[in-house]
C-alpha cells in the first residue's frame, strides 16, 4: 500500500531535512557548541565513519584526534599501527575505490550504552510494578463498587500532581544509589494512569452487553472474565502508552536528583557540568530513542493481543 | 410443557421516584403466550414495549404483578437459561470471532467442547454464515451481524426467544430476507417468540398474534389473531387477507393513540 509507505517515509524525510537544517544553521551562524552542538558532533559520540586515504604517508598524530566528529578523513595509507587502532572499535569496514571505510563505535558509545541499560532497567522495573499495582487496585475497585466511588476522585487528583517532585524523598527513603529509589518514582508515576484507564475500561461496559450476560444467568466472575476484562484491554493499552512515556522521564529525572555514576541521568548532568555538551546531547538522544522503543514495543504487544482492535484505527 | 409459556398477571412498572418524574411504563398488563406462538408487540415509541420484554426476561422487576414463565417465576426461568435475547444492536463482543460469539452462551452453560463445536457449526449453517466463522464482527455487514446475534440466541435452544426490534436498524431488503429466515428458523426449532417492532407489515407477516400497545401509561389496547396460512412466504404479503389484517392493526394503533398516525418505521 503506497499510502502506508507514504505514512512511514514522510516523517523520516522531514526528520532528515530538519537535521540538515540544524547542521547548516549551526555552521553558518557559528553557534557555540555549549548552546547547540551540531548533529554530527552529537552522533559522533556514538558512531564514527573513518575514511582512510591512500595518497601520502601516515601521520600517527591523526589517530589521537579522532575526537567526536562523525566523519573523519585520514590522509595516508593503512599502516599496521593505524589498522590496530581502528580494528579495536570497528563495527564494519569495506573498501571504497582506493580508500578504506571504517564504521567505528564512537568514543562514548560504551559508557552511554551501559548507562542506558542501567536506567532502562529502572524504568522497566518501575513500569512493571506500577502496572501490576494499577491493575490490581482497578480490579479491586470494580469488585467493590463503593471503594471505586471513594477512590476515583483521589486517583484523578493524584494523577494531575507533579509526582516527580517526590524524587528527592524517594532517594532519601531507599538510598540514592539504590535503583529501587528510581523504580519507586516510576511506579508511583505510572500507577495512576494505569489504574484510571483500567477502571474506565472495566466499568464502561455497554448496558446491552451486560443484559445479555444477565439473560444467560452469568455470575459476576464470568462477567468479569468474559466481558469486563476484554472490554478493558484497549483502554489498559492506552494507559500503558502514557506510562511508557512517563517511565523514562521518571527514571532520568529521578537520577538528576542524584544516583550512581553509571546512571544515564547522572551521566547527562556530569557531562553537561564538564562542558561536554555534545556527549550530554548524545546521551539524551539515546534516552529519546529508548522512550520511542518502549512505545513501539507496547504498540506491537497491543497489535498481538488485540487483533480485533486494529481496524478501529485503520 | 402444558399450559401457557408466559403469563403476565396484572403487571405494572413505574420508573422513577417522586410524583413529578414518575413514568408509568406499564399498567395492568395481562397477557398469556402459548407454546410455539409468535407474538409481536407494536405501539408508539416509549409505550413500554422494551420494558414489557425486559419484565418477561427478568432483566427488570415489575413494580407489582407477577410474571410466570414455563410454570415458574421469571427469575427462575432466567437462572434456568430459558431465554434467548436479540436486541436492535447486534451486541456482539468485538474481541470474539463470529464462531466464538455464537459459543458465548454455550461456554457459560458448560457445554462440552465437542458439543460446542457441533452446535456452533449447526447454528452458522442455519443463518448461512459458515464461511465467516473466523471473521470478527467489524468485518460483517449489519444484517450479517444480526444473523450472528440470532445464531447466538438460538445456540442453546432456549424455550423463549425475546427480540427487541431486531431488524429495526436494517434496510428494507435485508429486513424482508431476515424475516423469512427467522420464520424458517422458528418453524424448525419450536421456540416461542416475543418480538417487538414498529413495523405493521413486519408484525403481520411474522406473527400468529399482534399485541397493540398505547403510551402513557403503557397498556395493551388490542390483541389481534393473525390467521394467515403457514408457512408464510413472499406471496403472503400480496394476499387480500394480509392487507385486511394490516389495515386492522393500523386502525387499532390509531385508536390507541387517540386518532393520531402511528409512528412510521424509520426510512
Ligand atoms: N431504566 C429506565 N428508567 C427510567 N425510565 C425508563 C427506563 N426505561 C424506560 N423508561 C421509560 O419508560 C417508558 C417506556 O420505555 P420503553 O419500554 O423503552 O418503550 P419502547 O420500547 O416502547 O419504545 C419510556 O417513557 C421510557 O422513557
Ligand atoms: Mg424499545
Amino acid at each position: 500500500m503506497s499510502e502506508r509507505r507514504q505514512r512511514i517515509w514522510a516523517p523520516i524525510l522531514i526528520l532528515v531535512a530538519l537535521v540538515i537544517l540544524w547542521e547548516g544553521l549551526v555552521t553558518a551562524f557559528n553557534i557555540q557548541q555549549f548552546l547547540l552542538p551540531k548533529p554530527t558532533a552529537i552522533v559522533g559520540n556514538l558512531v564514527q565513519v573513518v575514511v582512510v586515504g591512500s595518497a601520502t604517508s601516515g601521520d600517527a598524530e591523526e589517530e589521537a584526534s579522532l575526537g567526536n566528529r562523525f566523519l573523519v578523513v585520514l590522509p595516508g595509507g593503512l599502516s599496521p599501527e593505524r589498522q590496530a587502532v581502528l580494528e579495536a572499535s570497528r563495527w564494519l569496514s569495506f573498501p571504497l575505490g582506493s580508500r578504506d571505510v571504517f564504521v567505528l563505535r564512537g568514543s562514548n558509545f560504551m559508557p552511554i550504552l551501559a548507562a542506558s541499560w542501567f536506567t532502562l532497567k529502572e524504568a522497566l522495573g518501575g513500569m512493571a510494578m506500577g502496572t501490576v499495582a494499577g491493575i490490581a487496585v482497578a480490579l479491586a475497585t470494580t469488585r467493590w463498587a463503593a471503594s471505586r466511588e471513594a477512590l476515583l476522585p483521589f486517583a484523578i487528583a493524584a494523577n494531575s500532581m507533579p509526582i516527580i517532585a517526590f524524587a528527592p524523598i524517594m532517594n532519601n527513603w531507599f538510598g540514592i544509589d539504590n535503583p529501587f529509589s528510581k523504580m519507586a518514582i516510576v511506579t508511583i508515576m505510572i500507577f495512576f494512569p494505569i489504574m484510571i484507564n483500567t477502571v474506565r475500561g472495566l466499568t464502561s461496559v455497554d448496558s446491552r452487553s451486560l443484559e445479555l450476560m444477565h439473560s444467560y444467568a452469568a455470575s459476576d466472575s464470568e462477567i468479569l472474565m468474559k466481558l469486563r476484562i476484554p472490554n478493558a484491554l484497549p483502554s489498559l493499552f492506552s494507559g500503558l502508552k502514557v506510562a511508557g512515556a512517563l517511565a523514562m522521564i521518571g527514571a532520568i529525572v529521578g537520577e538528576y536528583f542524584g544516583g550512581p555514576r553509571i546512571a544515564l541521568g547522572v551521566f547527562i548532568t556530569q557531562e553537561a557540568a564538564l562542558f561536554r555538551f555534545a556527549t550530554a546531547w548524545a546521551a539524551i538522544l539515546v534516552a529519546c530513542l529508548l522512550g520511542i522503543a518502549i512505545y513501539l514495543v507496547i504498540l506491537l504487544a497491543e497489535r498481538l493481543a488485540l487483533p480485533w482492535h486494529q481496524t478501529f484505527r485503520a | 410443557m402444558t399450559g401457557p409459556v408466559v403469563i403476565l398477571d396484572n403487571v405494572e412498572k413505574i420508573f422513577g421516584e417522586g410524583a413529578s418524574d414518575q413514568v408509568h411504563a406499564l399498567k395492568e398488563i395481562n397477557l398469556q403466550i402459548e407454546e410455539n406462538e409468535f407474538i409481536s408487540l407494536i405501539g408508539p415509541s416509549g409505550c413500554g414495549k422494551s420494558t414489557l420484554l425486559r419484565v418477561v426476561g427478568d432483566l427488570i422487576q415489575p413494580s407489582s404483578g407477577v410474571a410466570t414463565v414455563n410454570g415458574k417465576s421469571a427469575n427462575q426461568a432466567r437462572l434456568d437459561q430459558d431465554y434467548g435475547i436479540v436486541f436492535q444492536a447486534a451486541t456482539l463482543y468485538d474481541w470474539r470471532t463470529v464462531a466464538k460469539n455464537v459459543q458465548l452462551p454455550l461456554e457459560l452453560m458448560q457445554y462440552s467442547r465437542s458439543e460446542k463445536e457441533l452446535r456452533t457449526q449447526a447454528m452458522l449453517e442455519l443463518v448461512e454464515l459458515t464461511d465467516f466463522a473466523s471473521h470478527y464482527p467489524w468485518q460483517l455487514s449489519g444484517g450479517m451481524q444480526q444473523r450472528v446475534a440470532i445464531a447466538r440466541a438460538l445456540s442453546f435452544e432456549p424455550s423463549i426467544l425475546l427480540m427487541d426490534e431486531p431488524f429495526g436498524a436494517l434496510d428494507e431488503m435485508t429486513r424482508e430476507r431476515l424475516n423469512l429466515e427467522l420464520l424458517s428458523i422458528w418453524r424448525k426449532t419450536d421456540t416461542t417468540v416475543l418480538f417487538v417492532t414498529h413495523s405493521i407489515t413486519e408484525a403481520v407477516f411474522l406473527s400468529t398474534r399482534v399485541i397493540v400497545m398505547s403510551a402513557r401509561p403503557g397498556r395493551i389496547t388490542a390483541d389481534i389473531a393473525i390467521d394467515l396460512p403457514q408457512p408464510r412466504n413472499a406471496d403472503t404479503r400480496s394476499s387480500v387477507r394480509f392487507f385486511e389484517l394490516e389495515t386492522q392493526v393500523r386502525e387499532e394503533l390509531r385508536i390507541s393513540e387517540g386518532g393520531q398516525e402511528p409512528e412510521r418505521k424509520p426510512a
